[in-house]
């Protein structure tokens, strides 16, 4: 049958002689041991000291009864342990990630289920509460009989998440590494989501997720996050790890994160940074947010204008090109001057030994990098395009705004 | 070719903006910045000057003139002090306040305050529909209009909005309160004597002026007001270093919250009061008052004032109520979902603002009864949720460097205490009134 923690709570436990031992008033996982099974009962009586009694000490449970299959003497004194996790103080009321609904939730009640081997009974940790049921259960336990709540809530919608679905947030990271929590199922998230989950937590929190994902995707996160919660979340970080995660990212994103950050942090971070990824972070970081200048990525594909297509994806291949932003490929003439642009699908479907030149975009389109955003909205509007160049004074290419820059500086703009 | 030469001429001839540009830059962006943080002191400190709050505020310049005006500045003291600390719980903990009580609480006595909350505002929300109804009447336009369609203008502006539209509307209702500093001039007060009485207590023992001391500091500081001022600042994600910022738009919210108060007092005690009107009880009833003494434009910005102003907070209060209810009970909530994922918080909304309306439409119905309910609501609700901010502001494990000073801790501990013991003693008076004693 299905147990609940919260009607469990304040049941009675009796040892082998019959005798009372306390009340049950929490209870505690060892997920370095089992992730979902309780593994120790406190029983606290009057202003005694607390007693805790161990998984395989408990012959039985149900509500309002506990017995045990020791004498009150085998039990140990309750002695705080920060590597256990407590029902009733970590989990209850408290705001856990649904990895699998991907969201944050807040913690009503704890389903158990009982597990019964040789001689003993054991509660396992099926599903956390989220929804009316485990509402109505905190609400009502101890005021009206369990019975009752059990066929009041019967026939209300049930919100539950998996156990295996329930990825604790602890920002302190000890007891974060005692408890055993990864944020593996994390990192299998959607960056977009999981940044969507971080605006959900509050500040300690968030530092406690980046500080324990992989640099990639601590920098594909950041990209996503809103700038003001990207800003204090660098700041909080020390500079090396800043720097790393800094690099996983595109120089402009990068650049968006570095320019609200504090004078002294902005310079040990850059400082950190290789010099060559530093020195494009600093350029992108003279032009205004709403300029062509300040919407492009410096790191782009170029190629000269007579080479063939085989050629170009020969050299592609060798690159370590940002795919996800790999549109279209610009073309230089013999004074690395902007020539035109040539996108993937072309050079896809053209012949191997096709000139890259035939198969350029007509009309030729740039920007200069002061050009305001509403320039390139119109630009990107009328042509339809997925990339647009950007080209200083000399008509050098200077970088390449994709339309995923474009969308997301209009969504600022609303 | 040679792609690095190349790279290394681009690295050289990129250009950076002139001077005056950079700095022209560096303004607006620190304005950004700034308007990334003010905003909920601002906003909260005027919605609490509401239909109730200007009615109040009405009766006591009508019925004392200047006299109660020293109130002002103890009250801009409270209104910062108890604000100021959700404000920082809100900045330090990243986290709402009925969040916190739920997570340090427990379920049941957050269940408890949700529901007082619910009901309390829902007489609020009530209150400020009827000072829409009062205020359109000046225009001459019937109630069974007036506050349909404002209830339909509420309702959808919140709803269709996003939070940046509807922040810069609660920017300007919040400048629309100079009309009352219009009506006061143009009502031509004795400031002298109106600059002394702020500055000179001039207190009385009598039951009916200790009543009307304690309602105005019962209207201007509500309970909910503390829910949606530490949200606001969670949702705009201001982070510890842009505290100071938060700490100035509260200071800056509370001083022009008391600024407004300042000149209604002073404009109906320089009419109602000099012209001996003084058993005027409602706003309306001031703003037509004050038609014949100060001049049309005068009675007209008045009662355009008290529309504004329950507009206002006919927009705020359902939604904050209905996002306050569903975090603290860990239901989804916020404009940012869609109906069917979080059909509890559109439920509620809705209702407080079908209810609230509907009410005022009732041909019969105890308007003033509601009002009573919803000041003494207020009153009881207030100490219980003071005591919960205090309790939490001192916790170091949540607010670290950031629990009150031991100054600040006095100074607050005496506020709520002071506020406590007024609204007790309003709640008690509401209940059983005593005969009204001349001034």
């Amino acid at each position: 049958m299905e147990l609940y923690a919260t009607e469990l709570m304040g049941s009675k436990a009796y040892d082998t002689q019959g005798h009372f031992v306390g009340r049950v008033r929490e209870f505690f996982i060892e997920p370095a041991d089992q992730p979902n099974r309780v593994s120790h009962y406190l029983l606290a009586r009057g202003h005694f000291p607390p007693l805790v009694a161990r998984y395989d000490q408990v012959a039985s449970v149900s509500v309002g009864d506990i017995r045990l299959n020791v004498s009150e003497r085998a039990l140990a004194l309750f002695e705080p342990n920060e590597s256990w996790l407590a029902v009733q103080k970590d989990l209850l009321d408290q705001q856990i990630i649904d990895t699998s609904g991907r969201k944050v939730v807040r913690v009503n009640d704890v389903d158990l289920v009982e597990q019964r081997t040789n001689g003993n009974t054991e509660l396992r940790l099926t599903q956390v509460d989220v929804g009316l049921p485990g509402a109505i259960r905190r609400l009502l336990q101890g005021v009206v009989s369990p019975g009752l709540i059990r066929r009041l809530q019967a026939n209300l919608p049930q919100s539950t998440i998996r156990w295996e679905f329930v990825n604790l947030v602890e920002p302190d990271p000890l007891r974060r590494v005692k408890l055993r929590i990864t944020h593996e199922k994390l990192e299998d998230l959607h960056p977009a989501d999981l940044a969507a989950i971080m605006e959900d937590l509050s500040a300690a929190e968030r530092q406690g997720i980046i500080a324990s994902l992989d640099e990639e995707t601590a920098g594909a996160v950041l990209a996503e996050l809103d700038e003001r919660l990207t800003t204090q979340i660098v700041e909080k970080l020390d500079p090396g790890k800043a720097a790393d995660i800094l690099e996983e990212m595109a120089p402009d994103a990068a650049a968006d994160v570095l320019a609200d950050l504090p004078k002294q942090t902005f310079d040990d971070v850059l400082e950190e940074m290789p010099g060559q990824e530093a020195r494009e972070v600093r350029e992108l970081l003279e032009y205004d947010p709403s300029t062509a200048g300040g919407m492009m990525n410096p790191d782009f594909a170029f190629v000269g204008e007579r080479t063939t297509r085989e050629e170009v994806l020969q050299w592609m291949r060798g690159q370590d090109l940002n795919l996800d932003q790999l549109d279209t490929v610009v073309l230089l003439d013999s004074a690395a001057q902007f020539a035109g642009t040539v996108t993937v699908s072309r050079l896809l479907l053209a012949e191997p030994d096709q000139s890259v030149s035939e198969l350029k975009m007509e009309p030729l389109l740039n920007l200069e990098p002061d050009a305001d955003d509403d320039e390139v909205f119109e630009l990107f509007d009328k042509y339809n395009l997925r990339t647009l160049t950007v080209i200083d004074e000399h008509k050098h290419p200077i970088g390449v705004i994709t339309v995923d820059d474009v969308v997301s500086r209009l969504v600022k703009r609303r | 070719m040679d792609w690095s030469a190349i790279s290394e001429r681009f690295a050289n001839v990129r250009a950076g903006g002139t001077d005056l540009q950079k700095r022209l830059r560096s303004l607006r962006r620190r304005l950004t910045l700034l308007l990334a943080v003010v905003g909920p002191g601002l906003i909260t400190s005027n919605v609490d000057n509401d239909a109730g709050g200007i009615s109040t505020y009405t009766q006591a310049g009508a019925h004392y003139g200047y006299a109660l005006l020293w109130s002002l500045i103890p009250m801009t003291i409270a209104l910062y002090v108890t604000e100021e600390m959700c404000a920082r719980m809100g900045v330090i903990t990243g986290k709402g306040l009925s969040d916190l009580i739920r997570e340090e609480f427990g379920f049941r006595p957050t269940f408890f305050v949700m529901v007082t909350g619910f009901l309390v505002d829902l007489a609020n929300v009530v209150a400020e529909f009827a000072g829409v109804a009062a205020g359109m009447e000046i225009f001459h336009v019937s109630k069974y209009i007036a506050v349909p369609v404002a209830a339909i203008i509420v309702w959808v502006l919140v709803l269709k909005g996003t939070y940046r539209q509807v922040e810069v509307i609660f920017f300007a209702a919040c400048g629309f309160y100079v009309t009352y500093i219009i009506s006061a001039v143009l009502a031509k007060p004795d400031w002298l004597l109106a600059a002394r009485a702020t500055v000179i207590p001039d207190i009385h023992f009598n039951s009916a002026y200790l009543l009307m001391l304690t309602g105005l500091i019962g209207t201007t500081i509500a309970p909910w007001q503390f829910f949606y001022l530490q949200a606001g600042y969670v949702e705009k994600k201001v982070g510890p270093r842009d505290y100071p910022k938060a700490r100035a738009d509260v200071l800056v919210g509370s001083i022009s919250c008391m600024v407004i108060v300042f000149f209604i007092i002073v404009c109906t005690a320089a009419t109602l009061y000099v012209t001996g009107q003084r058993d005027i009880t409602e706003a309306k009833d001031a703003a037509r008052a004050l038609i014949p003494l100060a001049g049309r434009w005068a009675g007209y910005l008045f009662a355009f004032g008290l529309l504004n102003a329950s507009l206002f907070a006919a927009s705020i209060l359902p939604l904050s109520t209905a996002h306050v209810i569903c975090e603290g009970l860990g239901f989804e909530a916020g404009i940012d979902h869609k109906f069917k994922d979080a059909k509890i918080f559109y439920w509620l909304y809705t209702i407080l603002i079908v209810v609230g309306a509907g009410v005022v439409l009732l041909p019969n119905a105890p308007l003033w009864k509601i009002l009573i309910f919803s000041q003494v609501g207020n009153g009881v609700w207030l100490p219980v949720v003071v005591i919960f901010i205090l309790l939490l502001v001192n916790r170091r494990d949540l607010m670290g460097d950031y629990v009150n000073t031991v100054t600040f801790n006095v100074i607050a501990w005496i506020t709520a205490i002071f506020m406590i013991g007024l609204t007790l003693f309003l709640s008690y008076a509401s209940i059983f009134p005593s005969p009204p004693a001349s001034p």
